[in-house]
Parts: C-alpha cells; structure tokens; sequence
C-alpha cells in the first residue's frame, strides 16, 4: 500500500456522500431510535418509557423464535452455499472460451428481482405444476412445501442455494485467478494431491475473498425477506417468519411504532457486531499485506 | 484443474438452468396448459402472455417506474461516491478510517428497520410515491457499496499518475474528468452493475415507498399473486421480462465482473 499524505480537504471530496447518507441513514435511524423509547398512542399523544419495549422484545416468544429460525436459517445456507461456491469455483476453467459465458450464466441469479426468484421458485416447487415439485411426487415421495414446515424450509434453503451460491463462487474465482501459476506448479511438482492443493495452496490465498463471502452472505441472509414473503409467506404457520418479516408485520401491519422501533434497534445493533468483526478482520490484512 | 471439479461445476449450472428454464416455458404456455396436465414441454408455445403485459398499461408503466427509479439511484450513487473514494484512496484525513466504517455499516442496515420511518419522512416531504423517493432511498445501500467498490479500483491506480499529470501543468479538473475517469473506466462500469443489480432487485422499500402512481414493476407482480389469483403464464412472462436488464447490463460488463466481486482487492 503506497504512502497517503494527510489532507483535511479531502473532507470535501466525501462531503456528498454524507449528505446523500444523512438523508436516507442517519435521520431515519434517529426517528427509529426516537421512536423506541416512547409509548405513541397517536401523533400527539406520546410517552417517554425508557427501556420497557426493549425489555417486553427481549421477552417476547415470537420475537425469540423468529431469532433462532434465523440463526438456524443463516448458518445452514452458509454452510451449504461457501464449500459448494468454492467447488464450482474450482471447477471454472481458467483461460477457454467458455469462462466468459459461465461467469455470465452464474451471474444470473444475482440479477434477477428479489421476489421474482421467489415466483421461479414457487412455480417451480409446487407439487401441482412445478417441475420439480411433479418430479419429486413422481418418485413416490409425497411433497408440499405448502402445507409441511419441513419441506417449506428445505425449498427456501434449496432456493437460497441456488440464489447466492453464484456470489460465492464469483468471488472465491476472482481469488483462484490471482493465484500465481508457479504455485501450482510448485504443488505438482511436491506431487500434491487435489485436496492438499485447497487446503495448502488455494484456501489461504482465498481468505481475504471468502472474508467478505461470508460475512456478506451473513448480513444478507439475516436480511432475508422478499424470497420467503413469495414462496411461503413466512408460512406453514409461523414456520419460515423470520426476522425482517415479523419486523415488517409489526411496523407496517399493526402499526406498532414503539415495540417495532426497538426491534429494530437490537436487529441492528446485532448486525453491527458482525460489521465490526468483518472490518477488523479487513484492516488487519490490510497491514499484513504491505 | 480437477475432474470431480467440473463435475461440481456441471451439475450446479443445470441446477441453477432448470428452474429458469421452467419459468421460460411456463412463460411461452398458456394458462389452460399449465393448470392442465402436467407437460415438461411446453405444449403449444405461444406469445400471447408476453402479449398480454405489453398491451396493458399497468404492466408497462410499472416497467417504467422501475428502470426510471433504478437509473435516478445509480446516477445519484455514481456523482457522489467517485469523489468520496477518491479522497479515500488518496488521502488521510480526519476521522477516514471511522468514516469508511461508518458507511459500511449502513450496507449492513436491514431495510425492514428503516421501512417505518421512510415512510414518513418521504410522506413529510411530499416525495411520498415517487421513483425519487425509491431511488433515494435505495442510496442507502447503494452508495457504500459504490464507495467500497471504487475506493478498491482507485487505489489501485499508481499515485504517480496523479503526480504525472500535475507536472504536465494540467488543472486537477481537467486531470480527473479527461485522465482519472477514463482510465477507470472499468470500475465505474462495475460499480454501475452493482448499484443496478441492488436497486433493481429490492422490493420491501420499493413496495413501501409506492403507492398506486410510482408502483414498480415488482410490486405489479406480487399484487398479481394474490388478486387475480393464477394466472401463471402472464406471471412467468412478467418474470422472464424483469430477467432480460440484467442480462443486458452483465453482458456490458463481462470483462471486470470478476474483478468487481472481489470489489477491486484482488490484483
């Protein structure tokens, strides 16, 4: 990293960018956080509480359930989406003719609107006319994401696979391509086997990449809201609601301003804790790697 | 590179073709056909859902309303976060380290937790159902990420060029418009993909944020869910449309895609 010369006037040069994150962050999290800690009853009428909403979210069952589908949501597709997006990582041919086309056709699902994935998934998944959900029945297995939690779950983990796992791979490739050549030769010559070559060679060049891999599908999973609103609506019961959805509900459905705010705020603050790590992890390679 | 590697590799891409392939032929069936019995091919292929969608003005108003919310974001996000990562790749100053955090963290806001108070802030100021107010909205997201992306690319980009340029007694301006920028060409054009990518394919501040004037393309398919109840064939041609922007942009950009998902740190 090259010698920066320290000027204050750059503070012009990031000055839009605080206005314009003002605007759409700072000042709707102030009315969030404003919000928490007030009992409204209407516009006008509006008691200060202090921490009771936090307490009562804290407390509450569904809010505790929608947590621990969440967690158990996020890291089941982590663990699923970060080996198989290195595998066909690994699979990707360097330098053909074709690299360009797969890249593209991996790149699809990331394109595509949020909740149209969940319209492919549903026509896709139900056991009237979905192909899969035909296929599956066919086979003698009796299949209905509509009316079983558990088929309910292992579609929206089955469509989060195929949803993100492309991000994985894109980028655990963008790493596998700053691999220098001599290191592999250096490998085969060392008669390394395929899975010595990932584990001594491959994963630790990928680190920095699979850093952000894994914290952005993180993040983002613990986001999770449009898929599961299309293909399930949070539904068998409350089966698939996590996070955001109940939050939705909340605030916009019951209008329940107080108790939605502070869930809002504990929701976040969690997802800070792990936008710090990521940041630390980030800097400290930073000055690793001079 | 390893066999069993492109195995892996083979058998993902027809997992992840399939269920496109089922919304393209659902999209080109008509909705007695898909109701009917079961066919892995379409039956008889026709157009007319396609049809359908663009001779009803909500459909393609909604279009409208999408591209036009998508292209006020990515405008507002590129004007202001090439500037902010400049002044990150190039210099110290005050607080640079705690800014950049700071920006990060709000890529890492859930939207659910600003639906709520966006709602009344764009009700207060009269943006309420407007593509300005979704497309500000979305700069929430869009304008870290755009920052992230850029500050990678910028410094990677020799200081020397900087340097260069001052001793040729060029002004700083006629520096970053006609030498900085063109060079990073590539960058602004992956940043472009990822603001696009994010502000097209939200639909919580979207949904929110619209009401019957501003409703995007999204919103028009969820309401066709639950009000007219099925008809799937229209649905997988609205599907199949709202597919082909983002084929376009990622045919544009094909060649620093790579390099944009590793958001410019890997050289």
């Amino acid at each position: 990293m090259s010698y920066k010369p320290q000027n204050n006037r750059a503070w012009l040069g990031v000055l839009p960018v605080l206005l314009i994150v003002a605007f759409s962050a700072v000042v709707p999290l102030m009315t969030v956080i404003n919000y928490s800690v007030q009992d409204i009853l209407d516009f006008n009428t509006r008691f200060f509480v202090g921490f009771e909403w936090y307490v009562q979210t804290l407390n509450d069952e569904r809010f505790i359930e929608a947590f621990g589908r969440q967690l158990a949501f996020s890291f089941t597709v982590l663990a699923l989406e970060i080996p198989l997006g290195i595998a066909v990582a690994r699979g990707i041919p360097k330098n053909s003719r074709l690299t360009p086309l797969i890249l593209i056709v991996l790149a699809l699902p990331l394109l595509i609107p949020w909740n149209v994935v969940g319209t492919i998934w549903q026509i896709f998944a139900r056991s009237d006319i979905g192909l899969l959900g035909v296929a599956i029945n066919a086979m003698g297995i009796s299949y209905n994401y509509t009316s079983e939690p558990l088929h309910a779950w292992l579609t929206l983990v089955a469509m989060d696979v195929w949803h993100w796992t492309s991000l994985v791979a894109l980028l655990a490739f963008a790493g596998l391509t700053a691999i220098p050549q001599p290191y592999y030769q250096a490998a085969e010559l060392d008669g390394a086997s395929s899975w010595q070559v990932l584990r001594y060679v491959e994963l630790p060049r990928l680190r920095g990449v699979l850093i952000i891999a894994v914290l952005l599908r993180l993040m983002d999973s613990f986001m999770i809201y449009t898929e599961p609103f299309v293909l399930t609506g949070g539904g068998p019961g409350n089966t698939t609601t996590f996070l955001s959805q109940y939050l939705a509900t909340m605030a916009v459905g019951q209008f329940d301003l107080g108790p939605a705010a502070a869930f809002s705020v504990i929701y976040f603050l969690f997802i800070l804790l792990f936008c710090w790590l990521f940041y630390q992890s980030v800097v400290k390679r930073d000055e690793e790697t001079p | 590179m390893s066999r069993s590697g492109r195995w892996i590799l083979c058998a993902y891409l027809v997992y992840l073709v399939l269920p496109l392939y089922w919304l393209f032929s659902m999209a080109i069936s008509s909705n007695a056909d898909i109701v009917g019995e079961f066919n892995a091919f379409p039956a008889a292929p026709t157009l007319a859902n396609f049809a359908e969608i663009f001779s009803n003005p909500v459909w393609y108003q909604a279009f409208g309303n999408s591209l036009t919310y998508v292209f006020i974001n990515t405008l507002i996000s590129l004007a202001v976060a090439i500037p902010a990562a400049y002044a990150f790749s190039r210099y110290r100053f005050l607080g640079d380290k705690q800014l950049f955090f700071w920006l990060l963290t709000n890529r890492m806001a859930p939207p659910a937790v600003f639906l709520l108070p966006f709602f009344q802030l764009y009700s207060a100021i009269g943006l309420f159902d407007t593509p300005l107010a979704v497309a500000l909205a979305h700069c929430l997201f869009t304008v870290p990420l755009s920052v992230w992306i850029l500050e990678g690319f910028f410094s990677g980009v020799p200081t020397e060029l900087d340097e260069m340029a001052q001793l040729d007694g060029h002004s700083f301006g006629y520096f970053f418009l006609r030498v900085f920028l063109p060079i990073n060409r590539g960058a602004i054009g992956v940043t472009l993909f990822f603001c696009f990518m994010f502000s097209w394919v939200e639909l919580l501040l979207a949904r929110t944020l619209s009401g019957a004037e501003a409703k995007p393309i999204v919103v028009v398919m969820t309401r066709t869910v639950s009000a007219s109840g099925l008809d799937w064939g229209v649905l997988a041609a609205a599907g199949v449309l709202t597919v082909l922007p983002g084929v376009l942009v990622v045919w544009f950009v094909r060649k620093d895609l790579v390099k944009g998902f590793a958001l410019g740190r890997v050289s």
